[in-house]
């Protein structure tokens, strides 16, 4: 909503206001995800959007990962006579950073990009204040479904690529290169910890709310960024720099929450 | 609660509005009755559409009353805004109607969100709706298949499936040919007398203006100009209403200086 009153403001105070804006997106999508009434109907619907149409793109890029790293790691630990390593090596940097950091930039780019540039056209085509008028609220029809779906779908979508992976690891280090299958999982079973599943986990959960939150929020607000009164032109720009934004988002956060739980 | 015998339905006292530093409305006042239909014109960026986007609490003014059903706009917050709404219906330029969805499903979701009415009824409903504005038989196309007059007439089926009080619609006429512009008129003054509305209409189209109005507001680079009624506006020796009732264009002044500058500027 624009203030309508003269004012002049340093980019620096913009951007500030910028990220008050999303952050306030973020407080009221969330007190309506919090309290009723509930859409069961719209959020199943954005579950099958964001979770069950990436369920193909997830498992194939699952397997391959699990089997690029399987070979690469192969190819290190052969030199150090300690392939038996291997099932620990895949599964930990599977299920610490490669499974919740790339579930998170295909879901960026499959369903983010998506997202931002639907809710961009709604902006653009009168249709979020068409909602408004109708006394429908875009926070609790548009965005609780979507931020609860990207909550509840980006673990699980992360969790079945950690589990390719694994899988095409074992593939390639143990039906390729004769690794023993009961040292690739007796290896990883020993060394991966709970405080390793509680990363990915935690990870996932942070990226899904991330991803959605801002692939919204640029959407929502396209009339109040510079882009705004660009019409089509606007909606494919603040869709490229959702995608920017939330990928840096995903890699800056990872880094920070590695950080913390280490 | 909203009081249903209030006289005038909707007052507008002394609004100024801003975008950035450049004033789009300046010191407007009107008040529309209940049951009447006041036609705002005025030539395209003169205002009009904002005024409209105000008086339905789409955007704050920096100072000024707007009172709709006797509720003051600029106080109420957003659950007293919604509250508010569900009494009025909004007709877009564009019909706004959502891209993913039919026909039908965009004139049943306020009655899905709204009410606990059973499917059935709620079909019915819409069908009624959409009979009167004679597209029963597009009612599972989806908007993109529509014409320009059916996507108008859609976004108003849409506006009054809760049977508002008070219709607002922005550009009726806009886009449309003359003879689908004329049908529009008639639905408009069929759901005043049909449904007891009070209608708003936002306009530049001088002949459905004249059709429709009970009142006029003339509002030209923000200013109100004139409202009164038909005759009022006819007999209104204003230079501007006059070129604007013989659809003569403005010509200002110009300072050859200026005009010079005016080109040469970075």
């Amino acid at each position: 909503m624009s203030t309508n009153r003269p004012q002049t403001v340093s980019s620096i105070e913009s951007a500030l206001i910028r990220l008050g804006i999303a952050g306030i997106f973020l407080f009221e999508a969330t007190l309506t995800i919090v309290l009723p009434p509930y859409s069961l109907k719209s959020l199943i619907k954005q579950i099958a959007f964001i979770g069950a149409r990436s369920l193909l793109v997830i498992v194939v890029a699952g397997l391959f990962v699990g089997m690029v790293i399987a070979l690469q790691f192969y190819d290190t630990l052969v030199r150090f006579g300690s392939v038996s390593l291997l099932g620990s090596a895949v599964g930990l940097s599977l299920i610490r950073e490669l499974g919740p950091v790339l579930t998170a930039l295909m879901v960026i780019g499959r369903s983010g990009s998506a997202m931002c540039a639907e809710i961009g056209i709604m902006r653009v085509d009168n249709q979020i204040d068409a909602l408004e008028c109708m006394a429908i609220d875009p926070y609790r029809y548009l965005f609780a479904p979507r931020i609860l779906a990207g909550i509840i779908c980006v673990p699980i979508l992360t969790a079945i690529f950690i589990l390719v992976g694994i899988f095409g690891g074992y593939f390639v280090g143990v039906v390729l290169f004769d690794v023993s299958p009961g040292s690739y999982f007796q290896g990883m079973s020993d060394t991966v910890l709970n405080r390793d599943l509680f990363m990915g986990f935690s990870k996932s959960l942070v990226f899904g709310l991330l991803i959605v939150w801002i692939a919204c929020d640029k959407g929502f607000n396209l009339h109040l960024d510079k882009y705004g009164a660009y019409g089509s032109e606007g909606v494919s720009r603040i869709t490229t720099e959702a995608v920017v934004l939330s990928s840096m988002a995903v890699l800056f956060s990872d880094y920070l929450l590695s950080a913390l739980i280490l | 609660m909203i009081d249903q015998n209030i006289k005038n339905v909707i007052e507008v006292k002394g609004l100024d509005t801003w975008y950035g530093s450049k004033q789009i409305l300046s010191n407007i006042s009107l008040h529309v009755e209940r049951k009447e239909i006041m036609v705002i014109m005025g030539h395209s960026g003169s205002g009009k559409s904002t005024l409209l986007r105000h008086m339905i609490g789409l955007n704050n003014p920096a100072s000024g009353s707007i009172k709709l059903l006797g509720k003051e706009v600029t106080d109420l917050n957003r659950n007293g805004l919604y509250e508010l709404r569900k009494h009025i219906g909004v007709a877009f330029q564009n019909g706004a109607l959502f891209s993913s969805m039919t026909l039908q499903e965009n004139v049943e979701l306020p009655l899905h969100e709204h009410t606990k009415l059973d499917h059935n009824t709620i079909r019915i409903m819409s069908r009624l709706k959409l009979e009167l504005m004679n597209l029963s038989d597009s009612e599972d196309l989806m908007p993109a298949e529509l014409s320009g007059g059916m996507l108008k007439r859609a976004g108003l089926a849409r506006a009054v499936i809760m049977d508002p009080e008070i219709l607002f619609f922005d550009e009726p006429s806009a886009g449309l040919d003359p003879v689908t512009s004329a049908e529009l008129d008639e639905l408009i003054l069929q759901l005043r007398d049909a449904l007891n509305m009070t209608v708003i209409v936002v306009t530049h189209e001088l002949e459905s203006a004249f059709k429709i109005a009970d009142r006029i507001t003339v509002i030209d680079n923000g200013q109100q100009i004139i409202t009164g009624d038909k005759e009022t506006i006819k007999r209104s020796k204003d230079p501007r209403i006059i070129s604007m009732l013989e659809r003569r264009a403005m010509h200002d002044n110009i300072n050859a200086d200026d005009y010079l500058n005016k080109l040469t500027r970075n």
